[in-house]
């Protein structure tokens, strides 16, 4: 009996995921490098939290952004490392699924834990608690965009020696309208306003990089298997 | 039959032929164009009475900023044709599209800072359509990094190409997230439809300039597909017969 396509989508995903728990140090990383790069904004501009507060939905969005970056190289340099990727794609299943899902699997593992971690950054800089929700729900979504994004820039670097620059400089563009309405959605929360509109355009890129990266990126992992 | 010219289009010798018989057809025009553009909009262009003097830097900085999003989707064009039918002449149109979007881009970002300069009274507004520009040099810097990066030339070809037809897809949604993020830039004036704002004598010079950038655009463009397809095929045969020519 062959499996269809979702059935495969699911076991990379939860491969993935076991994947990841027997190796936690790797996903700790861009948290402790979320915490530390918050941390640096009132270390170098003011212990003041009215001033902070002013500027909190950047350092959160920026430092987000960053964090997630920097979890690319994880998505898919052990396997194509150890061949895994290989198999994949000469599995005959679908690589866009499996792409999908191991996208999925590594926004589970980076992007879910950032938004969960956020909300505390946030109150150290003096963000009111009633404006938590705006800050997890828009990070959530978001660095879902970015994971899909990024797939693509890091499936095109795979090849490449010393990917970490050039992923960035591939990647931060394409990931602009992104930062431009997730930290708007975070400011207008933390003022104490609706941030609906900015989410619903937020989950419109959610919804267009859902369907459309995947197809991409797994277009850029057979361009570098050749 | 009628796909025949199109076909050919795959071949380097041919095209490399091609574009040397078609350079002279858009050197000369792009020269005189944007000469008749120059005279028009530096001389006998109406001071504007607001700006006085100092908006004529339109007539450089429009252009250019046209022409970075026109090479940009002549680069994603050209290498979507060479993704799909896997023509090397395709990728080679593409990778030299790069590097005079670039350059048109810089003018762009340059011209618009000078300008700023004046209007604004700093060199650097965080205005929409500027940061947009700048976005668009970031993706064309992008594209040449990625290009560089990869030893393999098809592996690059074909990778930066993707990355092309991916950043083309982007450039709308960045343009209007960045509109709409901050708005200061003066509203479009010569795109409306119906009547523009601008005067005839102003508005001529302007349309001149831009077909002679165009035309500027496609000559260089020719120059630099010659030497990229020189520089792909500089093992092959035909090279040394169409150089002893």
């Amino acid at each position: 009996m062959s499996t269809s396509a979702l059935q495969a989508a699911r076991l990379i995903l939860a491969r993935d995921l076991r994947l990841a728990l027997r190796k936690r140090g790797q996903f700790v990383q861009p948290l402790a490098f979320f915490a530390i790069v918050t941390t640096l904004f009132p270390l170098s501009i003011s212990p003041d939290l009215a001033r902070l507060r002013e500027i909190a939905s950047g350092v959160l969005w920026v430092a987000a952004l960053l964090a997630s970056l920097l979890a690319l190289e994880f998505l898919f340099r052990d396997d194509a490392h150890d061949g895994t990727l290989e198999q994949y794609a000469l599995s005959g299943q679908s690589l866009t699924w499996l792409v999908f899902a191991k996208t999925t699997a590594h926004w589970l593992l980076t992007g879910v834990p950032l938004a969960l971690m956020a909300p505390l950054a946030g109150m150290s800089l003096g963000v009111p608690y009633a404006a938590l929700p705006g800050i997890i729900v828009p990070i959530a979504l978001g660095t879902l965009v970015l994971s899909l994004i990024g797939a693509i820039g890091a499936a095109l670097t795979l090849g490449v020696r010393r990917s970490g620059v050039l992923l960035t400089l591939l990647t931060l563009p394409l990931a602009v309208p992104v930062l431009i309405f997730g930290a708007q959605a975070t400011d207008l929360a933390i003022r104490g306003a609706s941030f609906a509109a900015p989410l619903y355009l937020l989950s419109a890129m959610a919804v267009l990089g859902v369907t459309l990266a995947p197809l991409a990126a797994s277009a850029a992992v057979r361009i570098s298997l050749e | 039959m009628a796909w025949t010219w199109f076909h050919r289009l795959g071949s380097p010798p041919h095209v490399y032929a091609l574009a040397a018989r078609l350079t002279p057809w858009f050197a000369w025009p792009a020269a005189a164009l944007i000469l008749a553009g120059l005279y028009g909009g530096l001389v006998l262009a109406p001071p504007d009475y607001q700006q006085g003097d100092d908006f004529r830097i339109i007539y450089v900085h429009a252009p250019s900023a046209w022409m970075s999003l026109m090479v940009y989707v002549t680069m994603a064009v050209a290498a979507a044709v060479g993704l799909i039918w896997r023509m090397k002449v395709a990728h080679a149109a593409a990778a030299s599209c790069a590097a005079i979007g670039a350059s048109f881009t810089i003018a762009a970002l340059a011209t618009g800072s000078l300008w700023g300069r004046k209007m604004w009274g700093t060199y650097w507004e965080w205005d929409p359509r500027l940061v947009s520009e700048l976005i668009l040099l970031f993706l064309f810097l992008g594209y040449m990094a990625l290009r560089s990066a990869i030893d393999d030339l098809q592996r690059a070809d074909r990778a930066s190409a993707l990355l092309a037809v991916v950043g083309v897809v982007n450039v709308p949604i960045i343009h209007y997230s960045v509109l709409w993020w901050n708005s200061l830039h003066q509203a479009p004036s010569v795109m409306k439809l119906g009547k523009p704002d601008m005067p005839a004598a102003m508005l001529a010079p302007l349309l001149i300039m831009l077909v002679g950038f165009t035309f500027l655009f496609v000559y260089l463009l020719l120059v630099r597909l010659r030497g990229e397809i020189l520089r792909r095929e500089r093992t092959a045969s035909w090279i040394r017969e169409a150089l002893a020519e």
